[in-house]
């Protein structure tokens, strides 16, 4: 089977050792046209509903679980930082200037962006087969050995071969399977499930989470995770050699020859 | 100019032209079935009106969801209001006695009702959320005349759009669509947790909307225009933020 191993495939040729197998200018580009605009939309919108997202949490730096919580009520935890709004007790002595108005419009905005770019991702990705060919593990990789070949690979932070510069690796397939299937659906849901029209036809949609204040809740840490996912995800990329993977996501050229000196 | 390109050419314009009548065909059909609305301008203009127009399909006779008496929010909860003027305490010396509600515009009988008026209409009473932009919420047992009954005591005329909504507050105003206004659960309320609309949260007269976030439903209301056009109000943004916050709270 061609994809038995999410390393080989059609990479045999350029493991290390045999790097003049790949040339120095590859036609054939490692991420698509619709991969790349796709993660760099996706980005942008990350980027504004973080930024937003921590905005409209200054407001109310307090967090509950089931469906009500406010000042009077002892929250689940509070962030230590000071509030938007003078009514919060955070030990504060100020008051941050409010800035929910804007954020609130661009996080909507950046959300319906990032859910039809996404939509447009995983309905190419299923037609054109990179989902499966580029995303889901081979068989070999799922087991122990697997496993363990990959993250001993990783252990010493050693730039990873050619090859992976051509294929993802299996801990890189499970973890963009996590986050486009399960963390952005959930980041998706929990969202919608604080909107009090949307609930009105959807009951289900905050009522199996516990409440208002479980969803707000949910989004808080499935958004820590999204972030810590970003933040790993580009030390990676500074591991595995900045300007290489950027011109791969950028022009679409591997070209790995360069950074090996 | 060789053919391959040419024929290219012509069918990215002709997908261009379709696509940008699409658009057109959108917009129009978007503006004949309300579904735009009037902070639909600017750089979040697109997110908003696909917020809105996406919710609109959705929610128009969806109901909010009503709660056990047992939910309620022990202790209740009120928010931080602003300093009332004058005139709100005069009437609040008075017992509200002389506290009116008038309304006008696109109705074939404009009215001034008393809170005494207000009460004897068939009340209803319902146990929602108040749910705010910041993030906290409380559960209340809200009692009030549905805004609807008012609306049809007044008689509106058939080419109303919105109801625009006064607090005695002029820093204070905001306005909704039919959909919202004639919904069931919208009210004029009066009353809380089985007694009088407290000071705090809006008393002795708010706008309640349990399908939209705390800050349209807005406290001491004592006037309502009903218009086909928001232009005349403000600078044309439907609310007293004037574009600052969104004027669709649904989500």
């Amino acid at each position: 089977m061609a994809r038995s191993g999410s390393v080989q495939a059609p990479l045999e040729a350029c493991a290390p050792g045999s790097i003049s197998a790949v040339p120095t200018t590859s036609v054939s580009s490692r991420h698509s046209a619709l991969v790349r605009i796709t993660h760099w939309i996706a980005t942008l919108c990350f980027f504004a509903l973080l930024v937003t997202g921590i905005e409209i949490v200054i407001s109310h730096p307090r967090f509950y679980w089931g469906e009500t919580g406010n000042d009077l009520t002892a929250p689940l935890f509070k962030l230590p930082i000071p509030s938007s709004r003078a009514l919060v007790p955070t030990g504060y002595g100020y008051v941050l200037p409010d800035q929910n108005g804007w954020s609130r419009y661009l996080h909507f905005q950046a959300a319906w962006i990032v859910v039809l770019t996404g939509l447009l991702y995983v309905i190419s990705s299923l037609v054109t087969g990179h989902l499966r060919k580029d995303l889901l593990p081979g068989k070999a990789d799922l087991s122990w050995r697997g496993f363990s070949t990959a993250i001993a690979g990783h252990l010493p932070f050693q730039r990873p071969g050619a090859a992976e510069a051509w294929s993802y690796n299996v801990l890189q397939r499970l973890t963009y399977l996590l986050v486009i299937f399960v963390l952005f659906p959930l980041v998706i849901w929990t969202g919608l499930a604080m909107s009090p029209a949307f609930v009105s036809a959807v009951p289900a949609t905050v009522t199996v989470l516990g409440g208002q204040q479980s969803a707000r809740t949910i989004h808080f840490f499935v958004s820590l995770s999204l972030l810590l996912f970003l933040l790993v995800h580009v030390v990676m990329v500074c591991l595995a050699g900045f300007k290489s993977r950027m011109r791969a996501m950028v022009t679409g050229r591997a070209g790995t020859d360069m950074e090996r000196t | 100019m060789n053919d391959l390109s040419r024929r290219k050419l012509i069918k990215t314009g002709l997908a261009a032209a379709a696509g940008v009548s699409g658009l057109g065909v959108a917009a129009r059909m978007a503006q004949k079935y309300g579904l735009v609305p009037p902070d639909h301008g600017g750089i979040y203009g697109f997110g908003e009106t696909l917020t809105y127009a996406t919710q609109r399909l959705l929610t128009r006779h969806s109901l909010a969801r009503e709660f056990s008496q047992s939910q309620i929010s022990k202790p209740p909860f009120a928010n931080e209001i602003p300093p009332l003027n004058d005139a709100y305490k005069r009437l609040h010396d008075g017992g509200f006695a002389d506290w009116r509600l008038s309304v006008d515009g696109m109705v074939d009988r404009p009215a001034s009702f008393s809170l005494t008026q207000l009460k004897s209409y068939p009340s209803r009473r319902q146990i929602t959320q108040l749910a705010c932009e910041e993030g906290w919420s409380y559960i209340a047992e809200w009692i009030g005349v549905p805004l609807s009954h008012v609306l049809d005591v007044v008689g509106i005329h058939p080419q109303a759009k919105y109801i625009v909504y006064f607090s005695i507050d002029s820093d204070w105003w905001d306005s909704i669509d039919m959909a919202d206004a004639m919904h069931p659960q919208t009210f004029l309320a009066y009353g809380l947790n089985g007694n009088e609309l407290p000071v705090g949260n809006g008393g002795p007269l708010r706008m309640r909307l349990p399908r939209q976030l705390g800050y349209k439903n807005v406290k001491f209301i004592t006037h309502l225009t009903v218009t086909d056009n928001l232009k005349g109000f403000g600078t044309g943004l439907g609310s007293a933020s004037e574009g600052d916050y969104a004027w669709y709270a649904g989500i």
